[in-house]
Parts: structure tokens; C-alpha cells; sequence
């Protein structure tokens, strides 16, 4: 037992501490104060980050280098109210926000993985340059 | 009034099972109509309503059944009811607390624990209570502590190290760094998840041990594998949520390894109880009994599923889409849901035996809806799942997602129909516990 309890100390210690493999910038302020407005509205009832969260919208890890969509299309959409999304009312500097932090994530990794590597059942997953 | 204290937890966890699957019907209304409660209560809120009910279901139902296998089957006085009072007090008001912060939308937006983080404080100091009042009671009280009561304890401890630890993100070190953000809070839901299934498989075991007269259940070297094999898999296990998350690669790989073999452990302790059940036992465990067969047939049906998911490549493909979620729902209604009510269908008969043999046709009559409804809501959700991933892998990208959502509709349709067959089982089966509960409130 206490074996199991020194190994799950180490291995928590590594786990809050750890380095992605790939370099990615800390998140910046205005990142950070669009993650509040994406947590303050509760946005992973709908939406995903890496398939996780809610599933009534689209997954958003990479909604911003996707092609045919980016900033602009997600501005558009944010007040739109469309479907089952609430009608908000952000302000452009809320939407820039907002933007800053889908950014941050985008630049993190992609989302689904259409190009991983497999064998024997194993997946080798794609990382971000 | 302490003496009751039990009986309140129960019939707050049965009030929250009704209630989070009344919240279930709506919420999938909001999925078929979205302009369904759009202004007063849009989907962001009412599913969180849903989600938390329901989570206090398994936490109040398995507590309150502690509680009263403690002081009135082992028959150790609590060292200290008032301690329990207030565990039950603060968590009731915490309840209140939780629903006002979604009426009022102030979320904390992080799944699972979507209320106002400040929330969480008093739910931590219930924990601690429970934790202080459980040790205290049992430590130097009962020599050689079988299985259950371990499980129990250290559900207990590592829920209030992995309720704290998902609360990492308010530190500015874990939240400016992305990846180490998302990493730690799937990994505390996946050991919190881990933690109250400690509770209630330690449930089980404490019902499997009960019904068959035999203490043997609790204290054989199977059942203490499975613990540390349960305990490994609480501790390291969780990256299935994760896995396709750019961690360290040995993360994905050694978490992986863990996850899902305590299905089979559990399974094999299920089958071989029943193996060595004598007709009269069966008999004499009566719904309890019942229940904990569709434990392990649920068990079975989600050991499938789990081993299927778990292989990477096929993962690639579930990940993200229903099948997760028949996954989780799986568990939580199948496995989860049904060891609670074979507690609660336990404690009723030792009190009230009376009241559930004039009940026994509507009892059966909900049982049977309750598990046909669920293998139908869980295919409705395969198939969506089946779906989704098409939609993702397959498609042109000339469909939207909303065309895509669009024509999984039917299978919505059939979802909520099985949930409402579903939700109309559960009420059957719960009302004569409510009865027998109400009646010792009244006492």
C-alpha cells in the first residue's frame, strides 16, 4: 500500500508539472479573460475541446485554422442565437476574447486526428509544429 | 431526529435520481426542439441541472446506505450523529445552492462541477466530515476490515484529494498552460468517477456478502485483488478521456494499460457469487438480489463496449461521439444505478419487509421497463455515435453539423421515448421505497 501510495505521489508531481511535447505559449491575458467568458457561459454544455464536452455543437479545438472558417466565423456566429444556442449578447471586446482563447487552444494540437499513425491497434497521434 | 439521518440521505437521493431524469427528458426535448425553453432555461443551464442531480443521486444514495450498514447491520454506534446532521445539512443546502447558481447563470463552466466554484467549499468540508465521522466510527472497532469497508474508506479519502485536485485550474500555473489544464481536470473526473465507484461497488460487495450470509465474500483474496486493482486503475486509469490530448506519450500508454481491467475482476466476483448461491438465499435476498443480476448483466454489456473503445484505433473513431456517452450512461444507469437501488431495495425490505411484498407486481413491472428502456437508450446513443463518426471521417465536409445533427433526429425521437419508459420503471420501483422511507421519518 505504501508502495502504490509513493508511486501515485510521483506520478501526480509529474502530471501538474508537466511539458507538453510540442512548445506552446503560455495563454495570454486576453486569453485567459475569454476562457472566463467560455466557463462564465458554460459553453462545454454544447461544445468540445479534444472531444470532450458536451455534444448539441461542434467540436471547437481547431475552429480557428479550420478551413473555411477562423475568427470571422466565429464572431458571426456568437450572437447569433441559431438553434438550441442561447441568444448572448457579447461586446466586440468580449469577441476578441473569446477568439484569443480558441486561438491559444488551436495552436495546442488538432482535433479530430485524421492523420495518425497506426499499428497493431496502437495510435500514434499527430503533433503540432 | 439523528437516527433518521440515513433515511434522509435515501430519500434525497431517490428525489434526485427522479428529478436529474425528469431534467434528462427535457434537456433531449431541447435537442428535438430547440426553441424548447430556449429563453427561460437554454440548453447550457437545464443539462447542467440534469448532470448534477444526477451525480447527486449516486453520492447521497451511496452515503446514506453507509451510514445505515454501519450503525444498524454491523451494528457500530456512529462516533458522532451529529457529525452525520451536518454532513447531510450542509450538502442539502449546497443542493440549493447549486441549482440557484444555474437559475441565476452563474456557472463555473467546467464540466461535471459547472456550478459556482465557491460551491465546492462547503460540498469539500462534507467530505471531511464524512471522512473524520467513517475513521472515527470503524478504526480499532472492527479487526481485520473486510473489503467493503477499505473500498468505502478510500473512496472517501481520494474523493476529497480528486474533488480538490479538479479544482487545480484556479491556480495561474496549471491555467495559463493549456494541455496541463485540460490534462489535470479529465484526469481528477476520471479518479472522482473512480473514487464514488469505490462507494458503491464496496456497496455491492457489503450486499453480496449480506444476502449470502457469508462473510467469506468480503474478505477473500479475489475481492482484495479486485480493490487493488480497482485502487490502480482510480490512481492511474483515467487517460482514456485524455488520450487524444498532446500529453507525453507514456502518459497515454500507461494509464491505457490500467484502464478497464477492473471490469473483468468485478464481473468474475459477480459470477462466481451467484455461482455459489443456494436457492433459498436467492430467495431470501428478494429485490436486492434481483437488482444486483442486472448489475451483472449491465457489467457485462459495458465490459464489451469499454474493451472495444479501449483498443486505440477504434477509439480514434468513438472518441467525441455517443458511444462515449452509451459508455457513461452505461455505467452510471446499468451498473452505478442499479447496485444503488438493490441498497435501497435492501435497507426497505430489513425495515419494512411488508411493504414491498404488497408491492411486488409494480416492483417487478418497473424493473423490467427500467432495463428494456435502457438496452434501447443505449442503442439509440450507439447508433448516434455511429453516426457522428461518419459524419467526422467520412463525410465529404459538404455537410454541415447541423445537417448532420438534422439526421440523427429519429434516433433522438426513439432516445427520449426510451427515456420516458425509463424514467416511468424508476418511478415504480421507487415509490414503495418512498413509502418505507416516509414511514421511519414519521416514527
Amino acid at each position: 500500500m505504501a508502495i502504490i501510495v509513493i508511486v501515485f505521489l510521483g506520478y501526480n508531481f509529474f502530471i501538474y508539472t508537466q511539458k507538453p511535447p510540442i512548445e506552446v505559449q503560455k495563454m495570454s491575458e486576453i486569453a485567459i479573460r475569454g476562457e472566463k467568458i467560455y466557463q462564465d457561459n458554460n459553453c462545454t454544455a454544447c461544445h468540445q475541446f479534444y472531444g470532450l464536452g458536451g455534444y448539441l455543437g461542434p467540436d471547437l479545438t481547431n475552429v480557428i485554422s479550420e478551413e473555411g472558417k477562423g475568427a470571422m466565423y466565429v464572431k458571426a456566429f456568437l450572437n447569433s442565437g441559431i438553434k438550441s444556442m442561447p441568444q448572448f449578447n457579447f461586446s466586440e471586446e468580449e469577441k476578441e476574447a473569446l477568439v484569443a482563447f480558441l486561438e491559444a487552444v488551436d495552436e495546442t494540437g488538432h482535433y479530430p486526428i485524421y492523420e495518425a499513425t497506426h499499428n497493431y491497434g496502437w495510435v500514434s497521434i499527430k503533433y503540432k509544429k | 431526529m439523528n437516527q433518521k439521518i440515513p433515511f434522509l440521505f435515501l430519500l434525497l437521493g431517490l428525489s434526485a435520481l427522479h428529478l436529474g431524469a425528469f431534467f434528462g427528458i427535457l434537456i433531449t426535448l431541447q435537442y428535438i426542439y430547440p426553441e424548447f425553453l430556449k429563453e427561460a432555461l437554454a440548453f447550457n443551464r437545464l443539462r447542467e441541472f440534469h448532470v448534477s442531480t444526477l451525480i447527486g443521486w449516486l453520492i447521497l444514495t451511496a452515503t446514506g446506505g453507509i451510514y445505515y450498514y454501519i450503525s444498524k447491520v454491523l451494528n457500530v454506534p456512529l462516533y458522532s450523529k451529529k457529525i452525520m446532521s451536518i454532513q447531510f445539512s450542509i450538502l442539502l443546502v449546497c443542493s440549493f445552492a447549486i441549482y440557484y447558481s444555474f437559475l441565476v447563470g452563474k456557472m463555473g463552466g467546467r464540466e461535471y462541477l459547472t456550478y459556482h466554484p465557491i460551491i465546492s467549499l462547503p460540498i469539500l468540508i462534507a467530505w471531511i466530515l464524512f471522512a473524520i465521522n467513517y475513521f472515527k466510527t470503524l478504526v480499532g472497532k472492527i479487526q481485520n476490515w473486510p473489503v467493503y469497508l477499505w473500498m468505502w474508506g478510500t473512496g472517501i479519502v481520494f474523493m476529497i484529494y480528486h474533488f480538490s485536485e479538479s479544482h487545480l485550474w484556479l491556480i495561474p500555473s496549471i491555467r495559463e498552460n493549456f494541455i496541463r489544464d485540460i490534462t489535470v481536470q479529465w484526469k481528477s473526473y476520471g479518479s472522482f468517477v473512480g473514487s464514488w465507484n469505490m462507494l458503491i461497488y464496496g456497496t455491492a460487495i457489503f450486499l453480496m456478502s449480506k444476502i449470502k450470509n457469508e462473510n467469506t465474500v468480503g474478505r477473500g483474496k479475489v475481492a482484495f485483488f479486485f480493490y487493488f486493482l480497482g485502487l490502480s486503475n482510480l490512481m492511474f486509469g483515467w487517460a482514456h478521456h485524455t488520450y487524444f490530448i498532446p500529453t507525453q506519450p507514456w502518459i497515454r500508454i500507461v494509464a491505457y494499460a490500467m484502464s478497464m481491467s477492473e471490469w473483468i475482476i468485478f464481473l468474475s466476483i459477480i459470477i462466481s457469487w451467484k455461482k455459489s448461491l443456494n436457492k433459498e438465499a436467492k430467495i431470501k435476498g428478494n429485490f436486492a438480489y434481483k437488482f444486483l443480476l442486472a448489475t451483472d448483466f449491465w457489467v457485462f454489456v459495458n465490459l464489451f463496449i469499454a474493451l472495444l473503445i479501449s483498443i486505440p484505433y477504434i477509439n480514434l473513431f468513438t472518441h467525441g461521439t455517443h458511444i462515449t456517452v452509451a459508455h457513461s450512461m452505461g455505467t452510471t444507469i446499468g451498473i452505478n444505478t442499479t447496485i444503488l437501488l438493490a441498497s435501497a431495495m435492501f435497507i426497505a425490505y430489513k425495515e419494512n419487509a411488508g411493504i414491498i411484498e404488497a408491492n411486488t407486481k409494480i416492483i417487478k413491472l418497473g424493473y423490467w421497463l427500467f432495463n428494456g428502456a435502457l438496452a434501447g437508450f443505449l442503442t439509440m446513443l450507439m447508433l448516434g455515435g455511429v453516426a457522428r463518426s461518419k459524419w467526422t471521417f467520412l463525410s465529404d465536409k459538404t455537410t454541415s453539423f447541423g445537417e448532420m445533427q438534422s439526421s440523427i433526429q429519429p434516433l433522438i425521437v426513439a432516445f427520449l421515448f426510451f427515456g420516458v419508459v425509463l424514467f416511468i420503471g424508476l418511478l415504480f420501483v421507487a415509490i414503495p421505497l418512498i413509502k418505507v422511507y416516509f414511514n421511519k421519518l414519521k416514527k
